[in-house]
């Protein structure tokens, strides 16, 4: 049988290490204390969330390649894993992560970006994070070691707890490894801009989008339209000819997909607004958008008190980036708060990682 | 045999009182909505796997949100297990009825509510059949993706509980790569929306959690659909092979070039034989193995894709590589893959179907080794495979009217599932494990894991009444199990009593 062997990492990772023993020991010690963790890796997503009060569990150092067969469209990393260094290692094997995950900082992990779950730009044509999580490896509030899925992407024994664990940030285990589907990079790339206002670009999307074309990227930046199509050379050139606008250069996405866009970046906050892609967006129609108009970004230090109230009637939320104001998450109603805390308590009894981390209560 | 459950392997609730059950449920219904005479109720026994039979005391069929609030809501007070059943073609006995204890049948949530073309979404009811979605899209140009075997009888809700996958799922995912939310009511009465609208919702994903939970966490009662472009064009390779290990490596190499087909498929010499002589589909008739592959897009980029696919076949020794010459061709070359499972009935009296995964690099190995195990347990086997995702389908054969061939059937079933764990891969792709693999998750899952599952289950359901004896093994029945499978040379769960 013939597999192909992947590249070898482009940087050092002689750093890399299996401390799975230490930090299931470190959970356990703190668990028969009733000691809550800070679960930490390179820092780099400290404004998504709560703060935790709590002793620092440090995961970076847990990191390094577990497994990847390119043939098997399969890769299995240590979640202290610096998500560049992954990146580097698929695309020098003509491969990449379909989500597109925005990196926050230089030495942003794997296991921040699934603890998170944010998806990139690509997210309405390819899909989410937590789609392209196959299985992780976790412990739970009791430091004992659970798998949950494999290495395979058609799996359907015991409940979903890997996609569980996909923007659960932290609450309901210490991710140890997590196996990612990847995808072959597409043939060609080619970006497009467009003079159209917001509202009106995001129509154009949306009967774009009715059509089978290779879009993998919508995004408004309050003024023009940024476009990017990803696939197959004929189709490509075909759907540039028949969209128009002027061509781009495709690494400009880049920064839309790291936030760091000038109209996205600095401030004294950066908050997601998600909303249905084609419904109305109320007051929220001024700010420039992305993911096809599923994505608006507020950059302020809080959303307006009336703003979350506004998310929630037109079927969205919100939930903060950068920043510091509480709350960082979109309220919950209280029977899916109960839920929460029932979930909360049958992986996590003693509230020990990352108590209150997204809810007080959780 | 594993339709007989068993109070100390599965669970136990008190008796049911049938006069009482059928006075507090019955004035929840609408006229002939509560079946409880013994003619009725046989129309229930089983679901997709005839194998296994039980009859409940009661089968309910609500119409409304508020009568299925009100049927759960009676259940818990009353104690009594519910089973919830779409159209019951399930393979893995999911919506075999629990004995004493009530099947809820959602057939009566059978309409599409709303396609919006626009949004690109469809908001059906649980009882939907999965291709009236797809056929109810078309006019706008849209379809459905996930798309199982039975897709014609099959229902969304069912598809929601056991995660449906498809032959087109290596392109398009799985159910729960094409739903933004379900509507699910729990045990008592409460009604929950999980997922939304938007591209996510706030809190934890708990719509991926429910989606695959097998009926255990609660009852869907509406979903929200992803709908996407019909593709411009699409075109079938039909590659014969004189030993199947080398179609299991040209799988590999059309993987590994980079391409990602719509669906590819791979059906051994008995399955293809099967197939053709009941479907008439033009399949090379000596071949040993043929794959299927489909690929859509755009037509320039298709007919590109077709070059490259074709030779690399022939470079990994295909015998004979034909593309479908039109779209009549095309139908035909699926209609036999699709028809399948029914032509076994041309190699014996009865198949047992069997659902694992594995990485695909292990293909030829687990081959060779199912070939081994077929033959020391006496029975003939047919695979066809999902090959693009390494989910194997081997079709056992036997005859359930020869004495002792079922046993033999289930036993060399288990150790078709364990060999695909023993090399990295999964019980079950997209059947589910239902009431058919319970046994196995002891395999799959360690202790700490299989009591994580269960108070999963219980943030959802405390009392342990939606769907009991299925999904999630007891500890008691995988210390009774692993007395007997012994893996990795560890007793596992060995401080547990073995009954």
């Amino acid at each position: 049988m013939s597999t192909t062997e992947p590249c070898p990492l482009p940087t050092s990772s002689g750093s890399d290490a299996d401390r799975t023993a230490e930090l299931a020991g470190a959970v356990k010690a703190a668990a028969a204390e009733g000691r809550a963790l800070e679960i930490r890796g390179a820092g780099t997503r400290a404004g998504q969330g709560r703060p935790v009060v709590g002793d620092p569990l440090d995961v970076a150092a847990h990191r390094g390649l577990v497994d990847y067969d390119p043939a098997e469209l399969v890769l299995t990393a240590r979640a202290g894993t610096p998500l560049a260094e992954i990146e580097a290692l698929l695309e020098a094997n003509g491969q990449m992560l379909a989500f597109e995950p925005p990196r926050f900082g230089p030495g942003g992990t794997l296991g921040g970006a699934v603890a998170s779950g944010l998806s990139g730009p690509r997210r309405p044509f390819t899909g989410a994070l937590r789609d392209y999580v196959l299985g992780v490896r976790v412990l739970n509030g009791r430091g004992e070691v659970l798998r949950f899925g494999g290495t395979v992407f058609k799996n359907v024994a015991g409940f979903d707890a890997f996609r569980l664990m996909a923007g659960a940030h932290g609450t309901l285990g210490v991710l140890l490894d997590v196996s990612l589907r990847v995808v072959p990079r597409p043939a060609v790339e080619a970006a497009l801009t467009l003079d159209l206002p917001g509202e009106e670009a995001r129509r154009r999307v949306a009967d774009l989008m009715r059509r089978p074309l290779p879009l993998s990227g919508a995004f408004h930046d309050g003024e023009r339209l940024h476009l990017r199509l990803s696939g197959g050379r004929a189709g490509v050139a075909a759907a540039v000819a028949g969209i128009g606008g002027e061509a781009a250069d495709p690494s400009g996405w880049a920064a839309i997909r790291d936030l760091s866009h000038p109209i996205l970046a600095g401030g004294e906050g950066l908050w997601r607004i998600a909303l249905p892609r084609t419904g109305p967006a109320g007051d929220f129609e001024a700010l420039p958008w992305d993911q096809a108009g599923g994505v608006r970004w507020l950059r302020a230090a809080a959303p307006s008190p009336g703003a979350w109230e506004a998310a929630a009637r037109l079927g969205g939320h919100i939930q903060r980036i950068r920043g510091t104001a509480d709350p960082a998450f979109q309220p919950l109603p209280p029977p899916l708060l109960a839920l929460h805390q029932r979930i909360k308590a049958a992986l996590d009894p003693d509230r020990i990682l990352n108590p209150g981390r997204m809810y007080p209560e959780v | 045999m594993l339709d007989q459950f068993d109070p100390r392997l599965d669970a136990e609730f008190p008796p049911v009182d049938r006069q009482a059950l059928r006075a507090r449920l019955a004035p929840l219904l609408p006229a002939g909505g509560y079946l409880d005479g013994a003619e009725a109720l046989r129309a229930y026994e089983s679901d997709g796997l005839p194998a296994y039979r039980s009859l409940p005391a009661a089968v309910v069929l609500p119409e409304t949100l508020e009568q299925v609030r009100a049927i759960l809501k009676a259940c818990a007070e009353l104690e009594v297990p519910v089973v919830t059943r779409g159209a019951g073609t399930g393979l893995s006995g999911g919506a075999l009825p629990f004995p004493g204890g009530v099947l809820l049948v959602m057939s009566k949530f059978s309409r599409i509510l709303e396609i919006d073309p626009v949004a690109l979404t469809a908001r059906v009811q649980p009882g939907v059949r999965n291709l009236a979605v797809s056929e109810a899209a078309a006019p706008h140009g849209l379809f459905y993706a996930p798309d199982p075997s039975s897709q014609l009888a099959c229902s969304i809700g069912g598809n929601v509980a056991e995660n449906a996958g498809g032959v087109h799922c290596l392109k398009y995912g799985l159910t729960v790569h094409n739903i933004l939310s379900v509507q699910v009511v729990t045990l008592d009465g409460e009604v929950l929306t999980l997922g939304g609208p938007a591209a996510d919702a706030a809190g934890l994903d708990l719509m991926a959690l429910f989606t695959g939970s097998e009926g255990l966490l609660g009852v869907v009662t509406e979903v929200l659909l992803r709908l996407q472009p019909l593709p411009e064009t699409t075109r079938l390779i039909l590659a014969a092979f004189d030993d199947v290990g080398r179609a299991a490596q040209a799988v590999a190499a059309i993987m590994a070039a980079g391409v990602t087909p719509a669906g590819l498929e791979m059906m051994d010499g008995p399955a293809l034989r099967a197939a053709e002589d009941f479907a008439r589909a033009g399949y090379p008739k000596d071949a040993a193995a043929i794959l299927l592959c489909e690929i859509d897009g755009q037509a320039e980029d298709v007919a590109e894709e077709i070059e490259r696919v074709s030779a690399l076949l022939r470079n990994s020794g295909a015998t004979e590589v034909r593309i479908a010459r039109d779209e009549d061709e095309r139908r035909r070359f699926w209609a036999g893959r699709k028809g399948a499972f029914p032509a076994m009935g041309r190699l014996a009296p009865d198949y047992y179907c069997i659902d694992g995964t594995i990485p695909r690099k292990s293909l030829p190995f687990v081959l060779a080794e199912m070939g081994r195990l077929a033959e020391a347990h006496g029975l003939g086997v047919a695979n066809v495979f999902h090959a693009g995702d390494g989910n194997l389908h081997p079709l056992i054969l036997y005859d359930a009217n020869l004495d002792g061939d079922l046993a033999k059937a289930e036993a060399l079933g288990g150790a078709i599932l364990e060999l695909c764990v023993s090399v990295g891969g999964s019980i079950t792709g997209e059947h589910g494990v239902g009431r058919e693999k319970i046994n196995q998750m002891c395999v799959q899952f360690s202790e700490a894991e299989v009591n994580a599952f269960h108070a999963l289950k219980a943030a959802f359901d405390p009392q342990g009444l939606l769907n009991p004896g299925k999904a999630i093994p007891t500890l008691a029945r995988c210390a009774e199990y692993g007395g007997m499978h012994v893996h990795n040379g560890a007793l596992p769960f060995a401080h547990l009593e073995r009954f």
